[in-house]
């Protein structure tokens, strides 16, 4: 048996180490280890809950809107507000640029360099290696071509964000009760062309370069599974969320509980073991605690290690979902020759993101028509001396959760758990594996395992600073 | 006459990549531009390591990074994004060696250093009471080391990309910068040259007393708590993100996210600031 240590895995987000252990050939045993504590909830204590989503926005500088969305969720709830219908769709449009911005950058430039020839990119961007590269030397030629192109096209989708979120990174507009700003006629123009050369890139150029991919390494359709899926659903609106919220455990979809996930620390940096509900946690740094292999917590939803992310909002918006999202997944899985079962693998999460894209961009374009500019944009929030708030949404890479308990007028207790928090965690005390160690496990290799544990790894797109914060 | 291009060594610590995204929203130069292009006449730049952009990952990363400070001195530029843990070596670790080892390591074989965000500059979020990594910036890390690397600082949480390709810029063409082209908190005059108040399209509302009573509203910001009358950054003039927007434009009271005290001395960050921590603050930066 031969033991592999991938770090730095890069090409992510963050400091993540992961150790693979290779036996005739195949991934016998994995450990993902997140290499750096932050300790931002012990930072949030003591202070005003209005900055909460400012500093939580800081967490990621590649999804902040994921954190200020969660954040304003949370003491929304804890403040007893709700933003006015405008306020509600410019933080769907805010954010939505952002899941927009988030594809692009993880299928060209964070993925797509796996797959491409070591001549393709120039300098450090070259993958190096050719092992495994199936594509023509014209194809190569053509994809390494979009990756720059994506660049710019990253760009503007940034400047997607901001035209209502103020500035990216770390947004400046989404607030607890609604937003800051509120848009002139021009921003809507201005952000309607953004959007439509962004759409008409993830149409004409990202979802072509994906079915490709997707074509030539059919194989990562079964490589990489996990089996249990997780998701709080997202895009609020009248009472209804665009991707639905729920679970995939042993048998079809379920509704969300939120009761049942209980945050454990038995193989992490913390004193003691937990699992506890977010609520009712107490996790002190233990940087010497010797079981333990990782500053990330291991989440568990009703026990079970669950995947978060594009493949659990698709499987859960196939079932309970709009029509359109099912149309257009129908079509594009089709056209992959994949089925729905195979979105929860290192390809499939690919697709999922690309089906994602092509319908969020259309769905913004109908927000953007029910805008009303002369309309308020928040509702005025008063904090209590003593509350408690919940704020649950999907953020491009999976489900997050804030918890806020407000104690004098300040913050005595803030609880994130970040979609890398699941997709990445250690084992549990009951010694099951989270669900990118399970997804690695049982790999057929042809090497020591670097080529393909880094594609699976990097297929749930992981963002360090978000699970450990 | 086009030199050999400076070899950039960019480290990330405890960060959150949002500075590493900011620049890749850089236009005219674009990031494009920066990686493959001259910056200034003869003067180009090429990246060597840079953890969420380079192709190798694993071992043939990691060999980057270790090879690197045993170069002649003076063949890279050293830009470390985060700020570095220092209460415990398990705080935070690239390749299973501790942050704060590998940043002095590298800073030491380097050319010079440049501190991108506040977190590299002075600590900034990581660093928030009560601290509890015990982070620092570059330059404080360096200080305590006994280092004699020159360090520039470019603040902002994050910097706009305009503050680091303009630092760049200067470095490629004057070398290190000479003492006095520096303000009290590290960075350059050039780059952070006025008070975002001076500058703010709503002073015309300050002069004459017109706020904003709540988000969304016209009128000065300065009740809810807006800290531009105290940080040093000329967004006012750029804008963000091609000048789509920026942060007062958006209705938003500035934070001060390029201020050495981020995110302790404007916290409550909605509430309006006292006479005399204005009048502390500005004294400290001027």
């Amino acid at each position: 048996m031969r033991t592999v240590s991938i770090d730095p895995i890069t090409r992510i987000e963050g400091h993540l180490r992961v150790e693979i252990q290779v036996e005739d050939g195949v991934i016998v045993g994995a450990r993902c280890s997140g290499a750096l504590y932050r300790g931002l909830e012990e930072i949030l204590r003591g202070r005003h809950p209005l900055d909460a989503q400012r500093i939580t926005t800081r967490i990621c500088g590649v999804c902040p809107l994921a954190h200020s969305t969660a954040a304003s969720l949370c003491l929304d709830d804890a403040l007893g507000v709700e933003p006015p219908r405008n306020g509600q769709l410019l933080r769907n449009l805010i954010y939505g640029a952002n899941f927009l911005h988030n594809h692009i950058l993880h299928f060209y430039h964070l993925a797509l360099p796996d797959y491409l020839p070591a001549r393709a990119l120039p300098g450090a961007l070259s993958p190096g290696t050719d092992e495994d590269r199936r594509f023509s030397a014209a194809e190569a030629e053509r994809l390494a071509g979009h990756y720059l192109a994506a660049l710019d096209m990253r760009r503007k989708a940034q400047e997607l964000v901001a035209l209502f979120g103020g500035k990216m990174p770390h947004d400046m507009s989404i607030v607890p009760g609604g937003v800051t700003h509120r848009p002139a006629p021009g921003d809507v123009a201005a952000f309607r062309f953004r959007l439509k050369e962004i759409a008409g890139f993830i149409e004409g150029t990202y979802i072509p370069d994906l079915l490709l991919v997707a074509e030539r390494y059919h194989d990562y359709f079964e490589l990489g599974k996990v089996g249990k899926l997780l998701t709080f659903g997202c895009f609020p609106l009248d009472g209804d969320r665009l991707f639905p919220a729920g679970a995939v455990l042993d048998g079809g979809p379920e509704p969300l509980d939120p009761g049942e996930i209980r945050e454990g620390f038995s193989r992490s940096w913390y004193a003691g073991e937990g699992p506890r509900p977010p609520w009712e946690e107490e996790a002190v740094p233990d940087p010497d605690k010797a079981t333990a292999y990782s500053w990330i917590k291991a989440p568990r939803y009703r026990g079970e290690a669950c995947e978060v992310g594009p493949a659990a909002r698709a499987t859960l918006a196939l079932a309970h979902g709009p029509p359109q999202f099912r149309e257009i997944a129908g079509e594009l899985l089709g056209e992959a020759k994949a089925t729905p079962e195979q979105l929860g693998s290192a390809m499939g999460r690919h697709l999922a993101r690309g089906i994602e894209a092509l319908f969020l961009a259309r769905a913004m374009e109908g927000w953007l028509a029910d805008l009303d500019p002369s309309a308020p944009v928040a509702t005025s929030v008063t904090v209590p001396d003593e509350a408690r708030g919940q704020g649950l949404t999907d953020a491009p890479r999976g489900a997050l959760g804030h918890w806020v308990e407000i104690a004098g007028g300040v913050i005595a207790r803030y609880q994130v758990i970040a979609p890398t928090t699941w997709n990445a965690s250690p084992r549990d005390e009951r010694d099951v594996p989270g669900p990118i160690e399970r997804a690695l496990e049982g790999t057929r290799v042809a090497g020591d395992g670097l080529l393909e544990a880094g594609r699976i790894v990097r297929s749930f797109d992981p963002c360090l600073a978000c699970a450990i914060q | 006459m086009r030199g050999e291009p400076l070899a950039v060594v960019w480290f990330q610590a405890a960060g959150c990549t949002g500075c590493s995204v900011s620049l890749m929203n850089a236009a005219y130069p674009d990031i494009k531009d920066l990686l493959l292009d001259e910056i200034v006449p003869g003067k180009s730049i090429t990246l060597v390591f840079h953890a969420t952009l380079m192709g190798p990952t694993g071992r043939p990363a990691l060999e980057v990074l270790d090879r690197a400070p045993g170069k002649a001195a003076g063949d890279y530029l050293l830009v470390v994004e985060g700020a570095i843990p220092t209460r415990h070596p398990n705080f935070g670790r690239v390749g299973e060696r501790p942050m704060a080892e590998r940043a002095v390591e590298l800073a030491r074989g380097a050319v010079g250093v440049v501190a991108v965000g506040t977190c590299a500059s002075y600590g900034g979020i990581p660093a928030g009471a009560p601290n509890p990594t015990g982070c620092v910036g570059i330059g404080e890390l360096l200080r305590r080391e006994g280092g004699a690397v020159p360090v520039v600082n470019v603040p902002g949480c994050p910097p706009h990309p305009r503050w680091f390709v303009e630092t760049v810029a200067h470095l490629l063409l004057h070398g290190p910068p000479r003492p006095e082209e520096l303000d009290g908190a590290g960075r350059l005059r050039a780059v952070y040259p006025d008070l975002v108040h001076d500058n703010c399209p709503r002073r015309a509302d300050f002069d004459v007393g017109r706020f904003a009573p709540g988000f969304g509203d016209e009128g000065c910001l300065y009740e809810l708590g807006c800290k531009g009358p105290y940080t040093d950054a000329n967004c006012p003039y750029h804008g963000w993100n091609g000048g789509v927007n920026w942060c007062i434009k958006a209705g938003h009271p500035c934070i001060g996210c390029c201020e050495p005290e981020f995110p302790d001395y404007p916290s409550p960050l909605f509430r309006k600031a006292t006479a005399q921590e204005a009048e502390a603050s500005y004294r400290r930066s001027g």
